[in-house]
Formats: structure tokens, sequence, C-alpha cells
């Protein structure tokens, strides 16, 4: 038997912090890769410290649906799950190269392969794009568009922009977009000023965050110009100094992220069958959607 | 009742190898065989022979088929909290430790009637339904199908305040995840960060659930509650205490295991109460430092703090580095009674009892806006004069 258990943060205050877990989750249960399929979470439960023990399986394979690696990934995670030959070095990373490790919980007598974030992983950087595509509901989005990948930034984990920066040079080789530009919260270049660092009249920003919140709901929005107040809500596409602004929050809602959790258990040794076909087809995008749907009844070209 | 006679054929199938279970023998020796059930002994049979004598112990044959075949999982916490939801004796029950007497409610005069049921006492029981209550949710489970039983057994889940509603006046699911929209928000439509505070909403029922699908629900209304009933259960429980939770923390929790011990009984005292939580504290200060506050009488441990108390405590670590300081300020008598009962009713949660006209209880929306408007200054704060240096 094997199990998937996704680790994420939650929130004590806020109840919708975790419905991109749960969405997740549901998602790779209804393909019935793993035998069992768990949420656990830092501020809610189960916690990362029982979560575990609640399961069945003897081979366990964690993924951090966070975005960077740093000190929740390098050390709350493992700690929590009482990881005890844990060391960041397992993961021989340069701060986004993380894989897995396997070790085993000092509680339980199963053997967990505790993997690299899903931020990280390559596969993120095509949620990205299908995020730019949902924000547009335009399967094809690209040619005329500037993309922003936005981060949070810290001064306290320089892995964090990492990330960003990673994904957002994949996406710049890939050619697809006039621009691509990494923006932060809290460093240089901010995304408060997004609209100076692209030529393109239309702007696709996407926010690398895990679950919707006060950042991407609240702060980003603001900050943007999108809107005076985050409570009015703001249009998509809204009008900045002469731009076009897509926004609709954060990536780590899109449902091809499922995908990422999937391809990080497996690249850890899971058999996840066909899994993946299955969440590629139950996570496409509301644009690729509409754009099958078009193309049955369509030209025919 | 008729027993399917492949039942019959993956028993005897099993029988060479010996089956032993809940009162069921069977044995194989130079191919005949032996069975015996607390009723009744037979021997020397041929296999067409054993196959009519399980005839007349179909009871036992189904309830096999059940436990062995259909819930499986020998030694998990999800067959042995299924055999307690039916009351059938618990694999783990003879290393029970003795705080485990909180699984039965004593003070109810229950205990009677908690003890395991044979097979033909559950067998009668399971055609009305075995009751069961696990925090805020009574658990009843029956034959999927009464006259024309197979053994097979479903499970009902509703709240413990609806026990007596009738199904058509609630919400019906039958999708285990339907649970977790349910337990994130009270009454009131607040959310609930700690799943087993006791406010979960009632209104809604889940019926016909299989066991599998019974145990995920109760996983997510209450999740590990299961898990840990049971390492409680076979003697096996983990606790990490106060102590050793609070050095293991990190970051902005770093500072947590500087509250005094003293500030730690408070604590436990404030949050690990029977009316903020359904767990039962097993963790002390540490592990031969007795906290001296009850832990509750929850039927699911608790066994370490959790993450809405470690950061209540990081809160109170940083007030408790304060230094104490002696002020004075003006107020009557009854003033001084009144910032009591204020306290006493935010800290009790009845603030919202309290009637609108009801100027005799000290924590009245009035009575409160009234000492506001004559003690505190322009500012907004009491008129306090600190006196000390």
């Amino acid at each position: 038997m094997q199990a998937l258990v996704i680790a994420a943060h939650g929130s004590h205050l806020n109840p919708d912090a975790s419905d991109p877990t749960y969405a997740h989750a549901d998602t790779i249960r209804e393909t019935g890769a793993f035998d069992e399929v768990r949420e656990a979470f830092w501020k809610e439960e189960p916690h990362f410290r029982d979560v575990i023990r609640t399961l069945e399986s003897d081979e366990v394979f964690v993924v951090p649906l966070f975005i960077s690696e740093g000190y929740f990934t390098e050390q709350v995670i493992p700690r929590e799950l009482r990881l005890e030959q844990w060391d960041p070095n397992k993961w021989a990373s340069d701060g986004t190269s993380a894989s897995q490790a396997t070790l085993e919980a000092g509680d339980v007598g199963k053997t967990i392969h505790y993997c690299g974030p899903v931020g990280t992983h390559d596969a993120m950087t095509d949620v990205i794009v299908q995020r730019a595509e949902t924000a547009t509901e335009d399967p094809d989005v690209g040619e005329g568009f500037g993309l922003a990948v936005v981060g949070h930034g810290t001064e306290r984990n320089e892995n964090s922009a990492k990330a960003i920066e990673y994904h957002t040079e994949r996406i710049r080789e890939r050619d697809r977009f006039d621009e691509v530009k990494a923006l932060f919260m809290d460093e240089e270049p901010e995304v408060d000023d997004v609209t100076e660092y692209f030529e393109s009249q239309d702007v696709v920003v996407v926010p690398l965050f895990i679950a919707d919140g006060y950042h991407t709901q609240e702060d980003i929005p603001e900050d943007m110009g999108l809107t005076e107040d985050y409570r009015r809500g703001w249009d998509v596409p809204a009008a900045v100094d002469g731009h076009r602004i897509w926004y609709t929050g954060a990536v780590g809602t899109e449902g091809l992220m499922a995908d990422v959790l999937l391809e990080r258990a497996a690249d850890a040794g899971a058999g996840i069958g066909e899994a993946r076909e299955a969440v590629r087809e139950l996570a496409g995008s509301p644009a690729k959607a509409v754009a099958e749907s078009t193309s049955r009844t369509g030209t025919g070209d | 009742m008729t027993v399917a006679s492949d039942d019959h054929e993956i028993l005897v199938d099993c029988a060479s190898s010996g089956i032993a279970f809940d009162g069921l023998r069977v044995d194989e020796t130079d191919e005949t065989y032996s069975l015996e059930t607390p009723e009744n002994e037979w021997t020397g049979l041929e296999k067409d022979e054993l196959e009519q004598a399980l005839e007349s112990c179909e009871e036992y044959v189904t309830n096999w088929r059940y436990w062995q075949k259909t819930v499986g999982g020998e030694g998990t916490s999800r067959r042995e909290f299924l055999r307690w939801c039916e009351r059938a004796p618990l694999d783990d029950a003879n290393t029970k430790t003795p705080r485990d007497g909180a699984l039965d409610d004593g003070n109810t005069g229950e205990r009677a009637v908690e003890e395991p049921l044979a097979v033909p006492e559950r067998y009668d029981a399971l055609r009305d339904g075995i009751d069961r209550q696990w925090g805020q949710l009574s658990i009843t489970t029956r034959f999927l199908d009464v006259d024309e039983s197979n053994g097979a057994r479903v499970y009902d889940l509703w709240h413990v305040a609806d026990a007596n509603s009738d199904l058509v006046d609630l919400e019906v699911h039958d999708d285990p995840r339907d649970a977790r929209e349910i337990a994130t928000y009270d009454e009131d439509g607040r959310y609930r960060p700690l799943k087993t505070a006791p406010s979960l909403a009632s209104g809604w029922a889940f019926t016909g659930l299989s066991g599998d699908e019974l145990v995920e629900t109760v996983g997510f209304f209450y999740p590990a509650t299961v898990a840990n009933w049971h390492r409680e259960l076979s003697g096996n429980l983990d606790v990490d205490h106060w102590l050793e939770t609070a050095e293991r923390q990190t970051g902005i929790y770093d500072v947590v295991d500087e509250l005094p011990r003293e500030a730690v009984a408070w604590l436990a005292e404030a949050c690990c109460d029977d009316s903020q939580c359904l767990r039962r504290r097993e963790w002390e200060y540490d592990e031969d430092d007795d906290l001296g506050v009850d832990g509750g009488d929850g039927q699911f441990p608790c066994r370490e703090p959790c993450s809405l108390v470690i950061a209540a405590a990081r809160r109170w670590a940083i007030l408790e580095s304060e230094t104490e300081r002696t002020y004075q300020l003006e107020l009557t008598t009854s003033e001084l009674n009144q910032l009591e009962e204020l306290i006493d009713a935010v800290a009790e949660g009845r603030t919202d009892e309290i009637r609108e006209a009801d100027v005799t209880d000290g924590a009245n929306r009035y009575r409160a806006r009234y000492l506001r408007a004559k003690r505190f200054d322009e500012d907004g704060t009491l008129d306090a004069t600190q006196v000390d240096d």
C-alpha cells in the first residue's frame, strides 16, 4: 500500500487557506493512484505531528504544498514528522532542485519519501502558464502579452525569490510571451510598479502563492492599483496606467497543481499509473475546455 | 436468513490453517473438520457435513466473513474502532490502560451496557442498530439488510443533538468529504480552527456508510482521534509533554519554552478544559512534573500541546516577560465587581446570552458602555496611574 500526504500550512484564522489542499487531494483521490490520500497541516488538523499514524500504508510519500525550499520544508515539516535522519543536505539542492529523501518516521515503522515542495518542481512552470490561460480565458495567450510571476520575496529566505526567478526564466525560454518578469512584494523589483516593467499593453499577473488570502486578495490588487479597496473587487482585465492587467489570484488554486503533487511523488518512486493523464483531464483549464468545445463545433481547420 | 454458499466455500478454504474468531472455531485434521461455537461442537465432519453444520451457526459465519474479509486490517485502528462501534470484543482490550475508563461514561450508569457483546447478542442488537458516541458524533451500526442479512454492516452518523431528529429534517450526506465543510464552521458560521472544539454544528446526517467510509468521515470531523485512541488502548500512546514540545519550537515560536511553569498551568486551565476541547489532556509540564490542572474527561487523548495552544503560548510568553507594576485607579466596589463579571462572561463565552435589558448583569452591554464612558479618558484608555518606579 502507498499513501500520499499533502503537507500544507493551513490557518487558525482563515477557513479558505486549506481549500486548495483539499481540492488537489480530492483530484488525486479520484485517480485512485494512492491507497490513501491525506491532507496535513501546520495550523490545522490533522497536524504534521499526527498524520503518519493515521495511515495504514507502509510507503508514504510526503509532498509539501509550499512554494519554496526553506524554513518549512527544511526544518518544520521534517522535524514535526519525526524524520530523525533528516538533513537538508539529503536533498542536495541549490534552492530549487530538491527531489526527495527516503527516511523513517520515528513514531511509526514506515518508509517516508520526503519530497521537495511543489513550487520548485519543473511542472510548476506549466501551472503558471495555465494560470495565465485561465486568467485570460485564452488557451493560446502569449503573443502581445507580458507575464509577471509574483513572489513574496523576503530577506529571511533567499530561496523564496529563487523559485520565482527559476520559473520566470523557464517561461522566458519558451518564447511564448513577449515579456516575462519576476516581481516581488517585499523586495525589488516590486509588484506595485508592475506597469513600469512592461512594454506590452496586456500583462497577466500570476502570484506564486499556494492559497488565496490577505496577500493575493487584498495587498497585491491594491498595491498594483487594480482597485482602491479590495472589498469592492476589480475587473479582469483592469486598466492601470494605459495597461490592461489580468489578475485572478493565487496560482496554487489552479487545478493542474494536483499534477505537480503527483509528479513529485512519482519522482520519489510512487507508482501512479495513468493518474497524471487523469489529473490533466480533470484539471484541464477552463480556457482549454472552451478551446476544445470550440474546435469540436468550430471551423474544422 | 440464508448464508450465501460462497461464504461457506471461503470459510472451508481457510479452515485448513485454522479459524478462531469471535467464538467460532474451525479446524482441519486429516481431511476431517471440527467446528465449535460457544453453543455447539462438532467433530470428525466431512467437507459436506461441515457445510451443513455451518448452516446452523450462520451468525458466526457471516460475522467471520464481515470482519476477516470485508473489514480486514488486523491490528489497525480502523478495525478496532469499527469493533468498538458495535461493542465487539477489542483485540487490544487486554492491554487497556487505566485511563481507558474514560471511554465509558461511568457517571451516566452506561458502564454496564458498555461490556463487549458476544456474536448472538450483537446480532440481535444490530437489527435495531447499536449506538455509540464519539465526541459530539452519534454513530449507529446496523445491518445493511435486516431481513436478508448476510452480516454486512452499514453505519449512520449524526450530531448527538440530532439523536431524536427525523431524518427528513436533516441534511443527508453520503460522501465522507462533506464532513470537512460541516466541521469548518460553528452554528453561527464562525470558523472552527480546532476540530475537537465542542462547537460542531448540528442538522446533518451521514447514512449507509461502509466501515471504511465511516472511519474516513470521523477522520474529517476529528482528525487523528481514532489513531491516538487506539494507541492508548494498546498501551503505546506516545505523550510529548510541555517542555519537550516547547523546546522543539523554532522561528517565531522559539520563545514558548520561556513561559513560566505557573503560566503553563494557567494555559492548560484556559485552553484544555472540556468546555473548550473534547480531547483529554494527557501531557503535563514534564514527564515527572504534573501540572496539577484537570485534563478533562474527553474520550480521545491529547498527546501533546496542539498548534492553537502553541500559538497562544507564544503570545503569553511575550506578555509574561513584562514586569508587574502597581497602578492606582478610581473604582467603586460595584465597578470592581463588574470588571470581574466582564472577564468571566468573555472567558465563558456567554456575552451573547446576556439579555439586552438585563442591567443587573455586570457584563451587560449598556453596563459595559457606561463604565467605559465614565472611566476611560479621551484616548479610550482606563484612567490609571502607575504608582511604583
